[in-house]
């Protein structure tokens, strides 16, 4: 019993308002969920947070008193458009493959001097309060709305991190012997109503991109990849992995290569 | 300061279907954190100006939900029209956001 809830929490992975889960699954009562969720998707209250993000990347704020318009999102200096559908990516500044809210951070960082350990204290959004990087990434992903996802696999350390990635992907450990490989590693599983994606499949894993960062009505917050793999870890019973660390931005790579190629829409909705 | 609202005005025809999302928590006062209630908090009344002129106006109550989204339609608007949508709580507290009506497809 306490399993099936588990696999219910990971199942959450999975959720999302894509037209071909419907083809795919050919399952009626999934078809309904779709049709329900492209309605809502009309009004997303993410948008709320893209304003909200837009205005934070534009102010001048932080210790340094700076705007993140110089930020290097791998497509040049306050350079936004398109730039999410293609990370992770390598930063030779850094010399690391860093995710969207990864670099995010790195921005806030060595532009505006905010420290790693502020921003990594309470990086989840709650009730009543979103974090900036949340809101942030949340403008950023925006940008790319209708992009086709395209994650470099060009230099050797982002090829390094996709291996990573796989291999964390597949990694079973924790008190229930699990990985992220159980659930979503296998084709048509599903949990209650829930169809699981095979993120190990191109056409499915977009799933797991597609509808991040995510407005989750349970609560009404916004939430980030960042947050929904830090969730996985806890509910498979690993330790958490750190804010922004390397370990989520290779396992992103993993996920984020495996779906490139397909259309990425932007900020979406979650039940 | 309250966050800001996203606002849509798209003309269809003479009609201007206007879409907008408000960021507020509407607390309803009934829900308690940690054993004591989280006051009331929502928003208690909304007005739209399309140039300047009252074109609709609602109370409502905390019924409403979070992130409240509202649509509504004005009739012989044109393109470049200004809406102007406010909002205010029952802490006084208001927020004023504005757009320009943008020709539809």
């Amino acid at each position: 019993m306490r399993q099936a809830l588990v696999l219910g929490f990971v199942a959450a992975f999975a959720a999302g308002p894509w037209p071909q889960a419907a083809a795919q699954t050919e399952d009626p009562v999934a078809a309904e969920f779709d049709k329900f969720r492209e309605v809502l998707e009309q009004d997303n209250p993410a948008e709320l947070w893209e304003v909200k993000g837009e205005q934070l990347w534009k102010t001048p704020r932080g210790p340094k008193n700076a705007s993140l318009e110089k930020c290097d999102l791998g497509l040049g200096p306050g350079v936004v458009k398109g730039a999410y559908a293609q990370m992770p990516r390598y930063f030779a500044d850094v010399d690391r493959v860093m995710d969207a809210e990864a670099r995010i951070v790195h921005c806030m960082i060595t532009l505006q001097g905010f420290t790693y350990a502020e921003l990594a204290k309470a990086p989840f959004s709650s009730e009543t309060r979103t974090p900036d990087p949340v809101s942030i990434t949340t403008y950023v992903a925006a940008q790319s709305a209708g992009v086709k996802l395209a994650p470099s696999q060009n230099h050797p350390k982002e090829k390094a991190a996709y291996a990573a990635g796989k291999e964390i992907f597949f990694y079973r450990a924790g008190a229930f012997d699990f990985s992220c490989a159980s659930c979503h590693g296998v084709d048509g599983q599903r949990i209650r109503t829930q169809p699981l994606p095979n993120f190990t499949k191109p056409e499915q894993a977009i799933r797991s991109v597609q509808g991040w960062p995510g407005y989750r009505m349970t609560g009404g917050v916004m939430h980030t990849l960042q947050w929904r793999l830090n969730d996985c870890y806890r509910q498979q019973r690993f330790p958490e992995p750190g804010y922004a660390s390397d370990t989520l931005s290779a396992l992103l790579t993993y996920i984020t290569v495996n779906a490139s190629g397909q259309v990425y829409k932007g900020p979406g909705i979650k039940r | 300061m309250a966050d800001p609202m996203k606002i849509r005005a798209t003309l269809q025809g003479d009609v201007a279907d206007v879409r907008v999302l408000m960021a507020h928590p509407m607390e309803t006062g009934q829900r308690k954190q940690a054993g004591k209630a989280v006051p009331l908090h929502f928003i208690q009344s909304i007005t739209a100006q399309l140039n300047g002129k009252t074109v609709f106006s609602a109370d409502i109550s905390q019924a409403i939900s979070r992130n409240p989204v509202f649509a509504f339609k004005v009739k012989g608007a044109k393109a470049g029209d200004k809406i102007v949508i406010t909002w205010k709580d029952n802490n006084g507290e208001t927020r004023t956001d504005e757009t320009t009506v943008r020709a539809g497809l």
